[in-house]
């Protein structure tokens, strides 16, 4: 059983990984991080079967904290696509050295 | 805190004697210059708030408060403000400017006030704590009369450094020759500090003066009572130190900042012969203490390479310190500093310090016959160059300078001869009558600037052509002077007539068959450089006599010429200014008695120095006198008649020959006369040779070369200003290409980072 949560963890963070790798969307990227917290989230859970009430204690956490990081991340793509009309992260360099 | 140990053959007769207490008379000095600088240091302090830059800013916003020195003066009106001011120079170059009180006043804040605040204090501290030297000096010397001893009483203080076999100690060596010395340096050091008193007592610097004095004699006695090389060299460099700030003492005019400069560098190319000569006799003998290096020596065989060339470093350091061609030139313009530092520093001791060095190092120079006979050469030749040079100065304090260029030039011919006590006693008789001379000057000079000030007269106080007559004004003065004169001249039976008697003797005596007189320099065989030698002090000598009695006719005889407003304001000095003349001029005549030649028997005790120096300098002068054939009394006798008919020749001829009564005042005075007589006024051009040959030169190539070329070129151009142009452009365009200022990549670089320190630990 544990296996088979691990394994589906491990399939979502992947995605989540490639996601953030491969896409230019602010938006997209930023889903597909919430898409590695919540595997992060279903391997603790996976996890606390075994090892008590921990594991689910600190998912209780991860979602308080992906739920403000959600709102605060959505405002700053927001005020960004204010500023510059654009989402596309290639678009977006102005740290460039 | 002493970890006094005895000598090395069990207890030294003079442990426990006053002798133990000889550091004290390095330490009292010490202490008085202490005080006199802190007194200083008060006294010249801006308290509160001070403008650093107050000339190149322009805005005086910050107002300096008042040094305690500038209070003195707002309360007391200023003695000498009259003459006070910009003087006017015929010709320029340090030393031709006379020497007192004009000084400061355009420098502002720091201008002297009439009276030093602590004046008492200091008038009691400066030359008190020498004077207690002295007596300290006198108790050890006692001591050492009743226990006679043979060996050096050496007194270990401290471990200075260790590094392998090199182990140096701050030790102190009293054996005859260091006490002689010390009695020397404290007793007519204290005589000197007495007469500053006198004439510093107008002067702002006071203490600053005071300071430097006995911080100078702190630094003689340590070079002369040193127990090794080392410690020798602190008080070699300490009073070339002293020298400078006296010298420059009078710093707000450019000339006296530069002639202490002038000093202090030509100082360091001997001293750099000094440090060299002691890295070779460590690398050789592997201790810098003299009695191992003395043992060492005598186990060499004499006139190795070796020896040759320590021998011949250390005379370079002697040849800084001792003013002898071609390092000489400083100690003319060291006149700049006032006239009593003349007296002490560049007359009576520390230019001597070359003299005792190579008597110190008898053992050295004895076994290195090829730089005993440099030494004679050197020496031989400036006694006659810097003779002749002080014929025709006009400056008192010149003839005086160039005169102790020549007397020096004559200790070095007894010790480069190997007649190191003559050279000894010549060292003591000079100190005598040349700091007699010099305080004599110092009196004139004072006198003529109080009659120059009591006028408002602005002119040159030191040059003999405004003097003149002054012997009804300055009886006393004259008189001990005239004293000094015959001395310095060899009038039987003045103290210099046995002192330079000894060492024509004694140069004579070698030349005509010994050790030395076998020995060769640059192939000409010792005995021919020992008889021109000879030639060249006796003509020396004849020039002595005159250019002294030169000096002394155009100051003290004739008319006067200072001025008639003037005349009548020329007085006496007062009594603390006499009386050290007045004991230096008895010494001056009864300093011979030290010594008396066998030949004079009959005056007194016979060689009372050669006996009490035998323990120290028997040895190396027995090394070079090895062979000798004694003349025979009827030779001698003819060769000191000979000596004093040329004396008492050259006097007859400056009375002759020269009229005072046809000077002119400086002011009137025509140029000199083309020729030979110019270019001795001008001391043969050296100076400027000096500055074309090498100062200029020195000068074109750090400018152009190290600071346009190596500096500004190579350093800053090449490597400051090249790697900051090369690196942007190389490391810095790859650098800053990596910032790509996009998110994506970051992300990449995260997760690759991530999976390889998660791979690294899977694998490891």
């Amino acid at each position: 059983m544990i296996a088979e949560a691990l394994f589906f963890s491990g399939i979502l963070f992947a995605i989540g990984v490639i996601g953030v790798l491969t896409r230019r969307n602010a938006i997209i990227v930023f889903m597909c991080v919430e898409l590695m917290l919540n595997a992060v989230n279903l391997s603790f859970v996976a996890f606390s079967r075994m090892h008590g009430v921990a594991g689910q204690t600190f998912v209780v956490f991860v979602m308080t904290v992906a739920a403000a990081e959600a709102a605060v991340g959505l405002a700053i793509i927001i005020a960004v696509f204010r500023h510059r009309q654009t989402v596309n992260l290639d678009r977006l360099d102005l740290l460039k050295g | 805190m002493i970890l006094q140990e005895a000598a090395a053959a069990g207890i030294h007769p003079l442990a426990g004697t006053p002798a133990d207490w000889i550091w004290l008379v390095l330490a009292l000095p010490l202490a008085g210059a202490v005080i006199n600088g802190v007194l200083a240091l008060v006294t010249e302090w801006h308290p509160g708030p001070f403008d650093p830059d107050p000339i190149h800013t322009g805005e005086h916003a910050i107002v300096p408060a008042p040094t305690l020195v500038e209070r003195a003066e707002r309360s007391t009106p200023r003695l000498m403000t009259v003459i006070e001011g910009r003087r006017r120079h015929g010709r320029p170059g340090p030393g031709d400017h006379g020497d007192h009180h004009e000084h400061g006043d355009e420098a502002g804040s720091h201008a002297p006030p009439a009276r030093h605040p602590f004046l008492p204090l200091v008038s009691v501290v400066g030359p008190g704590v020498v004077i207690g030297a002295f007596g300290v000096a006198v108790m050890a010397f006692l001591a050492m009369l009743r226990a006679d001893p043979e060996a050096p009483f050496i007194l270990r203080y401290w471990n200075w450094m260790t590094a392998g076999s090199l182990r140096i100690e701050y030790a102190l060596q009293l054996d005859q020759l260091s006490m002689l010395m010390t009695l020397v340096v404290t007793g007519v050091g204290a005589l000197i500090h007495v007469f500053s008193v006198g004439y510093m007592r107008d002067d702002g610097g006071y203490a600053r003066y005071f300071a430097g004095l006995n911080l100078f004699v702190f630094f003689m006695l340590v070079l002369v009572l040193a127990a090794n090389y080392p410690v020798m060299f602190i008080g070699w460099e300490g009073v070339g130190l002293c020298s400078y700030l006296l010298i420059s003492f009078w710093f707000t005019e450019k000339a006296n900042a530069d002639a202490g400069k002038k000093a202090f560098i030509v100082n360091r190319i001997g001293d750099a012969g000094f440090l060299i000569a002691m890295f070779l006799i460590f690398w050789n003998f592997r201790s810098l203490d003299f009695g191992p290096v003395n043992q060492a020596i005598a186990a060499l065989p004499a006139g190795s390479p070796m020896l040759t060339a320590a021998a011949l470093f250390l005379f370079l350091g002697c040849v800084g310190k001792s003013a002898q061609i071609p390092l000489y030139v400083w100690l003319p313009d060291a006149m700049a500093g006032p006239t009593p530092v003349s007296a002490l520093i560049h007359a009576a001791t520390m230019v001597t310090a070359g003299v005792y060095l190579v008597a110190r190092s008898g053992t050295l120079f004895a076994a290195a016959p090829a730089a005993s006979l440099t030494v004679v050469v050197v020496g031989a030749l400036t006694a006659v160059f810097a003779a002749s040079i002080g014929l025709k100065q006009w400056d008192i304090k010149k003839v005086l300078a160039y005169s102790t260029v020549s007397q020096l030039g004559y200790m070095f011919v007894a010790v480069g001869t190997g007649a190191y006590v003559a050279g000894i006693f010549h060292l003591v008789t000079h100190a005598f009558f040349k700091a007699l001379l010099f305080l004599g000057a110092g009196a004139v000079i004072h006198a003529m600037h109080q009659a120059y000030h009591a006028t408002g007269r602005d002119d040159d106080a030191q040059d003999m052509r405004n003097m003149g007559g002054l012997r009804r004004y300055l009886p006393v003065t004259f008189s001990t002077m005239w004293a000094a004169t015959l001395a310095i001249a060899g009038i039987i039976p003045f103290a210099g007539f046995f002192s330079k008697d000894e060492i024509l003797g004694a140069t004579f005596a070698q030349a005509r068959g010994s050790f030395l007189s076998h020995a060769s320099w640059l192939g000409i065989p010792g005995s021919v450089v020992l008889f021109g030698a000879y030639v060249l002090l006796v003509i020396g000598a004849f020039m002595t006599a005159v250019y002294m009695t030169r000096m002394m006719l155009y100051t003290f005889h004739g008319p006067n010429r200072t001025g008639e407003a003037e005349r009548r304001h020329l007085r006496e000095v007062p009594l603390v200014m006499l009386l050290p003349l007045l004991v230096l001029g008895v010494l001056s005549v009864v300093g011979g008695w030290l010594n008396i030649p066998p030949l004079l028997g009959t005056l007194g005790p016979v060689g009372v120095l050669d006996r009490w120096l035998h323990p120290v300098l028997g040895a190396p002068a027995a090394a070079l006198a090895a062979g000798r054939v004694e003349a025979s009394h009827g030779a001698e006798l003819t060769l000191v008649g000979a000596a004093v008919l040329v004396a008492v020749a050259g006097i007859a001829l400056a009375v002759v020959r020269l009229r005072p009564a046809r000077l002119v005042p400086k002011a009137e005075a025509p140029p000199e006369s083309p020729g030979i007589e110019r270019t001795l006024a001008h001391a043969y051009y050296v100076d400027d040779a000096y500055d074309a040959g090498i100062v200029e030169p020195a000068l074109f190539t750090s400018r152009n070369v190290l600071y346009r070329g190596l500096d500004s070129g190579i350093i800053d151009k090449v490597f400051v200003s090249g790697i900051g142009w090369i690196l942007p452009l190389t490391l810095g365009r790859i650098g800053s290409s990596l910032q790509s200022g996009r998110v994506g990549n970051y992300a990449w670089v995260l997760v690759l980072g991530a999976l390889f320190v998660l791979g690294a630990f899977t694998l490891r």
